[in-house]
């Protein structure tokens, strides 16, 4: 016993050459030590239960209810759900078009210009790091600030908006961007879509920095130029990184809620409402609790569908 | 170092190409459509009225208007609320670290049956949206009559923690086993292990867990709004909220609340930029 003491005290490296079985037993018993895993995981667990996995399945079980939170509920099986697509009142069938909207501008707009930002910085620019910094502050920002001066913004009066327009003389343009139903929605997806742009940008440029510098070289080397490059070589290269992209993309825009609660709230007259604002409503405001639910599901419900199709999507594309 | 170094330097010794021009000239376009808002807000949040509304929209403030600062401060009572979200945040990220470093030691050091699962079961979590769960947490929160800060603390903790444990578990297996061992042999058992020898080697990802907490729960406003009925309570981001409710017509003093609730998070990001890059890219890549 000394002498493993002895042997400990020389410094742990000794014990890469020599290994003591007495020691790994010990070892092993240490790290089998059923109290030990059982306090480590205990607070993660309760905390994970009790506000993750038990709220999922009453959720599930409120969506089959028609109940509103006081008076005895009675179980309705699937009418909410059949309720949320067929009953106009609800507006949710333009809710989840408004969300999938959001979701192909994102991927073929904010995508795009994420991965021109991130192709352009990785090839290495004078004041990378400061562009990087500069395209990411928006991404840290709270969307009730960013909310709250985009309001400002398109305000119709007095917004910058509005306010260049008439300074360079298309007065008939200016509008009142999110109080008009044909503007509203589009007014309202610009800042989400200008919000991350940073954040994917930053995604892809760690994506492409972390690719081997040697393979880009060869084809410049070998006469290929930048369009050739990106094209053939660094976003190829870069399919598990667009992928994850992608996927935030869409679930983001699917689940968006706090843009559009703070400047629109969905209105007017329903023309910018998505399945979350439809959600808090029917759920805080007319305690529908039964409809709110069955919204909740199905939005993780189309955010878990989205995801799996993606990665089977970059998967097939992979084995082509 | 690289057999192009030469064409590289050649590239870049200053001569001005074509194509890099248009690509300075691109990334400083877009780099004024990231920021230009912010500094508007920013000028904004000092001026008053008549030169926010015409004499001087987008200019530095001919008059500082210092005193919106402290009409938002004041009124708009944003130092109470400031206090609130450094408490939820503070607690939120302390409760996390904690409970997630710790479970991710029994998940990825320790030797137990059905560790994988639990894990997996773990990281199902990342992709549960915090808003699909809102009114049952709700109505667990309120049977439990639990309605101050705690009502907060309680669900960011459990959403951050998927995400906290994939990057935590990410680092420790980084880490020698041989440290432990010798630990072990010198007669330390495992709640000091993983305190004084775990915990000491994780802080460098600790700072990154800490940092994608902070912004997580400073920035949260579903549940916040819906959670906190008393107004001793309210986060910062709901203070604004109400706050632009009653100041319709005065900007400055809105602008001044937009900078106050902004400038904690600008301040940490000038110090950690790269590590609260670092530790989004973390969290999305491995997810």
């Amino acid at each position: 016993m000394l002498m493993i003491i002895c042997n400990v005290f020389i410094g742990w490296k000794w014990r890469l050459t020599s290994k003591l079985s007495r020691g790994e037993d010990l070892m092993d018993r240490t790290m089998k030590n059923k109290t030990a895993i059982l306090l480590f995981l205990l607070p993660a667990c309760i905390l994970f239960i009790g506000i993750i996995v038990v709220p999922i399945i009453m959720s599930a079980y409120y969506s089959l209810l028609d109940w509103d939170g006081i008076t005895a509920s009675t179980f309705v099986g699937f009418k909410n759900y059949a309720e949320i697509f067929t009953k106009k009142s609800i507006g949710f069938p333009g809710a989840v078009k408004n969300a999938f909207l959001l979701a192909g501008l994102s991927v073929f707009i904010q995508l795009p210009i994420s991965l021109g930002l991130a192709l352009t910085l990785a090839k290495g620019v004078k004041g990378e790091k400061l562009y990087t910094a500069i395209f990411f502050i928006p991404v840290i920002i709270s969307t009730t600030v960013i909310g709250q001066l985009w309001l400002k913004i398109y305000n119709p009066n007095y917004g910058i908006v509005n306010m260049a327009l008439r300074a360079v003389g298309l007065d008939s343009w200016a509008a009142t961007w999110l109080g008009d139903e044909k503007t509203a929605l589009f007014a309202v997806f610009i800042p989400i879509l200008w919000q991350y742009v940073g954040y994917h940008m930053l995604l892809m440029y760690t994506g492409i920095k972390s690719q081997p510098e040697e393979l880009r070289e060869a084809a410049m080397i070998d006469g290929a130029n930048d369009w050739q490059i990106a094209r053939y070589l660094t976003i190829p290269l870069l399919k598990p990184v667009l992928q994850v992209c992608a996927i935030f993309a869409i679930t983001g825009s699917l689940k968006a809620f706090d843009l559009i609660y703070v400047l629109t709230n969905g209105g007017p007259a329903h023309a910018s409402e998505v399945p979350a604002t439809i959600m808090i409503k029917q759920l805080f405001g007319r305690n529908n609790y039964g409809v709110g639910s069955a919204i909740a599901v199905f939005i993780v419900f189309i955010c878990f569908f989205f995801a799996i199709l993606i990665k089977k999507a970059f998967r097939t594309e992979v084995d082509k | 170092m690289s057999r192009l170094h030469g064409i590289k330097g050649f590239r870049g010794t200053g001569k001005i190409t074509f194509g890099g021009a248009v690509t300075t000239v691109i990334l400083v376009l877009w780099s004024v459509v990231q920021i230009f808002p912010l500094y508007w807000m920013l000028t904004f949040s000092l001026k008053e009225n008549s030169e926010i509304f015409g004499s001087n929209v987008i200019g530095l403030p001919h008059n500082w208007i210092w005193s919106n600062y402290t009409t938002a401060l004041q009124s708009g009572n944003m130092f109470r609320y400031l206090l609130n979200s450094a408490i939820v945040t503070g607690a939120t990220i302390a409760i996390t670290v904690v409970a997630a470093t710790a479970a991710t030691y029994a998940l990825t050091r320790m030797v137990w049956r059905g560790r994988k699962t639990v894990n997996s079961l773990f990281m199902l979590g990342i992709t549960i949206p915090i808003n699909a769960v809102i009114l049952p947490v709700f109505l667990i929160l309120s049977k439990l009559h639990i309605t101050n800060y705690w009502a907060l603390i309680i669900p960011y903790s459990a959403f951050a923690l998927s995400m906290a444990i994939l990057i935590s578990a990410s680092f420790m297996q980084g880490i020698p086993k041989e440290l432990e061992e010798a630990a072990c042999l010198d007669g330390c058992n495992i709640y000091g292990i993983f305190w004084r020898i775990i915990l000491p080697l994780m802080r460098p990802a600790l700072a990154t867990l800490s940092i994608f907490i902070f912004l997580q729960a400073w920035n949260e406003l579903m549940y916040a709004v819906i959670f906190i009925s008393d107004s001793k309570y309210r986060t910062i981001t709901v203070g604004i909220q109400n706050l632009s409710g009653s100041f319709t017509t005065d900007w400055g003093p809105i602008g001044a609340a937009l900078v106050v609730a902004t400038f904690p998070v600008l301040l940490i990001y000038a110090f950690f930029s790269s590590k609260i890059q670092e530790s989004l890219v973390a969290g999305a890549i491995k997810g």
